[in-house]
């Protein structure tokens, strides 16, 4: 596998799309990459498109549910869009569970989601600053 | 005079490093193009090749191994027939192998299991220290 990772920047948001035929090494590679720009932009928000994956398995599944998993604990809600039908049924028939995570059909519905999850992450700010009892 | 080109898709694929995981991965999308497979099947029979695969790399390392398709037929029905064959460890316990989450080597625990579940028949023959070999086969719908 060759290349780099084309990771943009798009309104605040981080995207990264997964393309081609990826071998375990790059895959780890990919997720490295991720976690830098994402620690490094301070993003709130990362979409992994992988629309450009013909086959998902296992491993790279478990990888992108890492991501999402690891990219929340530095504060970004992560969104997968694009995730082919194909690939969908193999990883539901295969028994891989990717309940836990955010997903789209689009970029631009994954967005509009990141949208949502940060109103959602600040209305229970909001909330839980007001309910916080006050010590006199 | 009418030549034929027969595109020749490979019917051995040896296993050793991780580029040839992808080897695996196109021969394997190759043959269920070949065979007339629709994308979710040939994609299903893929992803089971990529975990027996990657189960070779991880567990059997250094052994002799390799994937051999050919084409199957049964009455009316057609299909491909994709062995995995190492001369490595082995597996002790076949029946907590073909169960899901376990796993030796800290990954999910679905290689086997996943695969038996992406294919019509999956047959495993193993024994400690005589080397694994896996038979999967899927039919065309």
């Amino acid at each position: 596998m060759s290349g780099a990772v084309p990771i943009m920047r798009i309104g605040g948001n981080v995207l990264i799309s997964l393309q081609g035929d990826l071998d375990d090494t790059t895959v780890v590679a990919i997720e490295s990459a991720i976690m830098r720009e994402v620690s490094r932009s301070r993003t709130t928000g990362t979409l992994i498109d992988v629309s450009g994956l013909a086959m998902v398995d296992s491993f790279i599944a478990r990888v992108i549910a890492r991501m999402a998993a690891m990219t929340r604990l530095l504060g970004a809600e992560t969104v997968i869009v694009g995730i082919q039908p194909a690939v969908a049924i193999t990883l539901v028939e295969m028994g891989v569970s990717m309940v836990d995570l955010h997903t789209a059909l689009n970029a631009e519905q994954g967005i509009a989601m990141l949208q949502r999850l940060r109103e959602g992450t600040a209305a229970i700010s909001a909330e839980a600053a007001m309910s916080t009892p006050v010590v006199r | 005079m009418i030549a034929t080109i027969e595109l020749a898709i490979p019917a051995v694929v040896g296993i050793a490093t991780e580029p040839d995981l992808l080897r695996v991965r196109t021969v394997l999308r190759q043959h269920a193009v070949a065979a007339g497979f629709g994308i979710v099947d040939q994609t299903k029979l893929v992803t089971a090749g990529s975990e027996l695969a990657r189960n070779i790399l991880r567990y059997a390392s250094g052994s002799h191994a390799d994937l051999s398709v050919e084409a199957v037929q049964n009455g009316d029905r057609t299909g491909l027939r994709a062995v995995f064959a190492d001369d490595g460890p082995g597996i002790a316990d076949v029946d907590a192998a073909l169960g899901d989450g376990f796993s030796t080597g800290g990954t999910l625990g679905l290689g086997l299991p996943g695969a038996r579940r992406l294919v019509d028949d999956f047959d495993i023959v193993t024994a400690p220290g005589a080397g694994t070999r896996v038979t999967i086969t899927k039919w065309k719908r």
